[in-house]
């Protein structure tokens, strides 16, 4: 199968196509109609990439599956996979059936929302398949259209604010890593990812506006794509939109945002920041380290304080997020690893915490934390579950939590003790806000009036749970299902990172002489 | 004077002609109600001398002793020209006879002013060059008070005419320093007094000569007439004001700094990136405060003559087809917006506040996506068509070391990304209000329909005007 991967990519984009051209009306019929077919076309992309997973090799660490064309002003319509960004695709494959899942009580405007939710899926999986840097930038960017229209349309009450605030800002980002491509097309005279990881871009210094640069022109696309995928990771301090834009986003918003569309941000570092500026990398990595030790406590120590459950979740995030960055700058085998097993793991348990709030969303309309208490009496099997996916919040042993973080830990211990030291201290305060947030919510004694009549889980929400559970546990206890096929991927992408910073001294070596 | 002279005239020729004879004709007999009949058939006029210009042409032919020139360039400019010409007339006529506007006037003085921008693209001689524009400047100023009951149309069109007077006169004051500097007229000896070190003298006639051009495209700081002139103008007249003229403008402008002052790039690539910087930016910022919606458009397209301009200031072969990919683009992108502004009613009456927009996904969804659509393209949000204009002159201008302005332009693109948002969010996330009348005339949707899907459908291969832009690029600079 020559095509798999456009098969994959835009499967959901003609579900898509065909729901917006032949489904008419907006009775009871048309919106079981729109949802079915959506969750039809998500499983059968989750089925199709099966075959991608299968057809696999992690031995070899180059691009698989790759399909070229030829496109506009020399650019190239290729996609392909390696055994970093595959992982990606399969998540995002995995976690779209569950999300249309999750929507099924939606009522207003059904058919538009399946949509956009397809759309989406298709941008997601083209960022991860593309080869390209123009058509990457495409998918990266075209993703905010449908996004800014799910929050702002199905969102909560201030909905507008936050589909402002979350367009503009990635927005901005995204524009700077635009020049910075341009400049990279310019320098290397061509867009084709593969081509760009074995260029090497000048690293001597130069003189900007009367600012010495050192690391020249690697650091200053560095920052560009930086700005880029700091926002959309989002790290401290341009993480302030996320909680926003979860807070306001509906359920299946939030999982999509909090599950994959952060991921870009951590595989745009792995894709583009590291290997193609190895020497900007090396320069800049411990500001990164500190920019997530930092980001780690104080973004935990405000998930302390908050009274909304969505932001808490969210603030939480951020703070996961840290420990990805600060394990990919950590820049070995354990920190890369450990970075994507993260981010992996985090897909499935930061999506079912968000799933766990819609749940009780869906029967109460509040968020509040101090609405809710004493769950457990009336809601036993949700309480099971949420405490599950609070404990692998946690990263609790057993769960996919705990190797993330373990993993993550121990690259940047090597890098850098002191970040690690404080870093560690994040996972201590995450018990914290995680499981005050458990016990506000759910133990005690059901006293409030409102909460008498609620209802436990439907079994189709059961059902939605089930496969994150499964994954979680699974991941929890053998890790190997992952880190067998990133490991050579990363192993390579680290001795091209040494040897690319030796050539690179030997050329200034040289110069010097 | 020899018939292969007249024959490279041949297109403007006919559609002069045709333009006299429909006049003659119009006024003794039916007049008015002519109208419509005259709008078709000069749209028809229009498109077949685009399809005459674009299949036949070939090479560069130049006309009168070399005032004048026929090439890929002049093609590439007066196809574009005549197709959105042709477009804004056969969908404004509907909107102008119910309001009764439809005189038989308007078809006419837009073939004149047609004629005028094809002169204009084809001049190689600053005598042509202002003959063209003058053309082109008279025939706009009437059509802009059309309405002639209405005190602000009627300030329209006077203020157009006093500020056009003005460009006007600077621009003569450029040409008079630059023959009396270059010693000569036609661009070819020009271009050959300015090179190497220039003369002070020649240096001023640029300045002037660009500050009336600058004034022509609406670039900061010599936009101030163009948001009361869009605002003023019948909305027909308003779209038709956004898209040939613009076009005809800049192939002016191209043609100016390339042919006549091409080997000094450095000096007027400067002044050029200041234009763009600064139009990039007021567009951006001004247009935040607006609520109508022709003031709006009026501001995007200061915005966009900024990109345009970006792509010029280059200098370079690639940075004139960048800008020629992104005029077309704009051109088609206003072609649709404002068909749809034309059908923005409300009892049948007009309406231009944004505001108006309320739920229209609601009750006409499909006109709202094809308005989002065009909305993200003009924004440059990938994956739309708009973004590939944006990129070409983004990378024009980086290989040309203006990188500084490719920054600059990128931030603007996010500052102007939020009024565009901004009808979006009136469509889509709006209070419950009142809405737009339904329905839409039949020339109108097509228009909008086509242009939308041409903004999502042109991803695939731009409809190849990728490699013409190049040609035409190529033959002005070598």
């Amino acid at each position: 199968m020559e095509n798999l991967l456009s098969i994959i990519t835009f499967l959901p984009l003609a579900a898509a196509l065909i729901l917006a051209a032949f489904l008419r009306g907006d009775d009871e019929a048309a919106q079981r109609n729109a949802k079915w077919l959506a969750l039809i076309a998500t499983s059968v992309t989750f089925l199709v990439s099966l075959f991608l997973l299968a057809g696999f090799d992690p031995a070899d660490t180059g691009f698989q599956f790759v399909e070229e064309r030829d496109w506009l002003l020399g650019l190239k319509y290729k996609m392909g996979v390696d055994g970093i960004s595959i992982l990606f695709v399969m998540l995002t494959t995995f976690l779209m059936p569950l999300t249309i899942a999750a929507c099924w009580e939606v009522k207003t405007r059904v058919k538009e929302y399946m949509i956009a939710l397809l759309v989406l899926e298709t941008l997601m999986l083209g960022v991860f398949c593309a080869l390209d840097l123009v058509l990457f930038y495409l998918f990266f960017e075209g993703g905010l259209i449908p996004m800014f229209l799910i929050i702002g349309i199905w969102g909560g009450q201030n909905r507008i604010y936050a589909a402002f605030k979350f367009f503009l800002y990635t927005f901005l980002g995204s524009v700077l890593m635009l020049v910075a491509m341009v400049a990279m097309f310019f320098d290397a005279g061509t867009t084709d990812i593969p081509s760009l990881l074995n260029h090497n871009f000048g690293s001597e210094e130069i003189t900007v506006l009367g600012i010495h640069v050192v690391g020249g022109m690697q650091t200053l696309m560095w920052l560009a794509f930086f700005a880029s995928f700091a926002v959309k990771m989002p790290m401290w301090p341009v993480h302030t939109w996320l909680p926003d834009a979860h807070v306001q986003a509906p359920t299946a918003g939030s999982v999509v945002l909090a599950a994959i569309l952060l991921k870009m941000g951590g595989y745009g570092f792995l894709r583009f920041s590291l290997p193609m500026f190895p020497v900007a990398s090396d320069l800049l990595a411990p500001l990164v380290l500190w920019m997530s030790a930092i980001a780690i406590v104080y973004t935990s120590l405000v998930a302390l304080a908050q009274t909304d459950m969505k932001k808490l979740i969210a603030y939480s995030s951020v703070a996961h997020m840290g420990y990805v960055t600060a394990g990919i700058f950590s820049i070995n085998q354990q920190g890369i690893d450990g970075a994507i097993f993260q981010m992996i793991s985090h897909g499935f348990i930061s999506g079912a915490l968000f799933l766990c709030v819609g749940v009780i969303y869906d029967r109460m309309h509040t968020r509040e934390i101090d609405a809710y208490g004493g769950l457990v009496n009336r809601m036993p099997a949700y309480a099971l579950i949420f405490m599950l996916f609070t404990m692998a919040n946690v990263g609790l042993p057993g769960t996919s939590g705990f190797v993330g973080e373990f993993l993550t830990l121990m690259g940047m211990f090597q890098a850098n003790t002191w970040v690690a030291a404080i870093a560690t201290t994040g996972v201590i305060l995450s018990a914290a806000y995680a499981l005050w947030l458990y016990r506000r919510v759910v133990m005690g004694d059901l006293i409030k009036e409102s909460l008498k009549s609620i209802t436990d889980m439907t079994r189709r929400e059961r059902a939605i749970f089930a496969p994150l559970v499964v994954m979680t546990l699974l991941l929890g206890v053998y890790p190997s299902l992952v880190t067998d096929i990133i490991g050579p991927s990363t192993e390579a992408l680290i001795s091209d990172h040494q040897t690319a910073l030796l050539e690179a001294d030997t050329r200034l070596a040289r110069a010097g002489d | 004077m020899t018939a292969s002279d007249l024959s490279i005239l041949l297109p403007e020729i006919v559609i002069a002609v045709y333009a006299m004879a429909a006049l003659l004709f119009a006024v003794y007999t039916g007049k008015d109600k002519l109208a419509p009949t005259l709008v078709w058939g000069t749209a028809a006029v229009f498109v077949l001398c685009a399809a005459w210009i674009g299949l036949t042409g070939g090479g560069t032919n130049l006309a009168f002793g070399g005032s004048y020139v026929d090439d890929a360039f002049a093609r590439f400019a007066k196809v574009v020209i005549l197709l959105s010409a042709a477009a804004v007339l056969v969908m404004s006529e509907g909107y102008m006879s119910r309001r009764d506007l439809l005189r038989f006037e308007y078809p006419i003085l837009v073939a004149l002013a047609a004629v005028g921008m094809m002169v204009m693209v084809s001049a190689h001689d600053l005598i042509v060059l202002y003959m063209g524009l003058e053309l082109q400047s008279l025939a706009l100023y009437v059509v802009a008070s059309l309405r002639r009951d209405s005190a602000k149309s009627t300030e329209a069109g006077l203020k157009y005419f006093v500020l056009g007077a003005l460009s006007s006169g600077l621009l003569l004051y450029g040409a008079s320093l630059t023959y009396g500097y270059a010693g000569t007229t036609q661009f070819a000896g020009i271009v050959e007094a300015a090179s190497g070190e220039i003369s002070l003298g020649l240096l001023f006639g640029l300045v002037f000569l660009l500050s009336g051009f600058a004034f022509k495209v609406s670039a900061a700081p010599f936009h101030m007439w163009t948001p009361d002139v869009y605002e003023g103008a019948p909305t027909p007249v308003t779209a038709f004001f956004a898209t040939a003229p613009k076009m005809a403008a800049m192939g002016l402008f191209a043609r100016v700094v390339h042919d006549a002052f091409g080997n000094i790039p450095a000096d007027w690539g400067q002044i050029i990136a200041f234009l763009s910087v600064l139009s990039m930016f007021l567009g951006a910022i001004a247009a935040i405060g607006q609520r109508n919606i022709k003031r709006l458009m009026a501001y995007s397209s200061i915005a966009h003559m900024g990109y345009a301009l970006m792509g010029l200031a280059a200098g370079t072969a690639f940075g004139v087809q960048a800008m020629l990919i992104y005029m077309a683009i704009y051109v088609t992108m206003n072609i649709g917006t404002f068909a749809f502004i034309l059908s923005m009613e409300r009892d049948g009456s007009p309406v231009t506040d944004i505001g108006a927009l309320n739920q229209l996904s609601k009750s006409e969804p499909l006109k709202a996506l094809a308005v989002l659509i065009l909305m993200f393209s003009l924004a440059g949000v990938p994956p739309l068509v708009g973004f590939f204009g944006k990129f070409y002159v983004l990378r024009a201008a980086v290989e040309a070391g203006y990188a500084w302005l490719a920054i600059a332009g990128v931030i603007a693109s996010v500052i102007g990304a939020f009024y565009y948002l901004r009808i979006v969010f009136y469509m889509y996330f709006g209070e419950e209000g009142d809405g737009l009348d339904r329905g839409m005339a039949p020339v109108p949707w097509a228009m909008l329909m086509l242009a939308a899907f041409a903004m999502v459908a042109g991803v695939v291969n731009l409809f190849g005007i990728e490699g013409l832009a190049a040609a035409a690029a190529a033959t002005l600079v070598n």
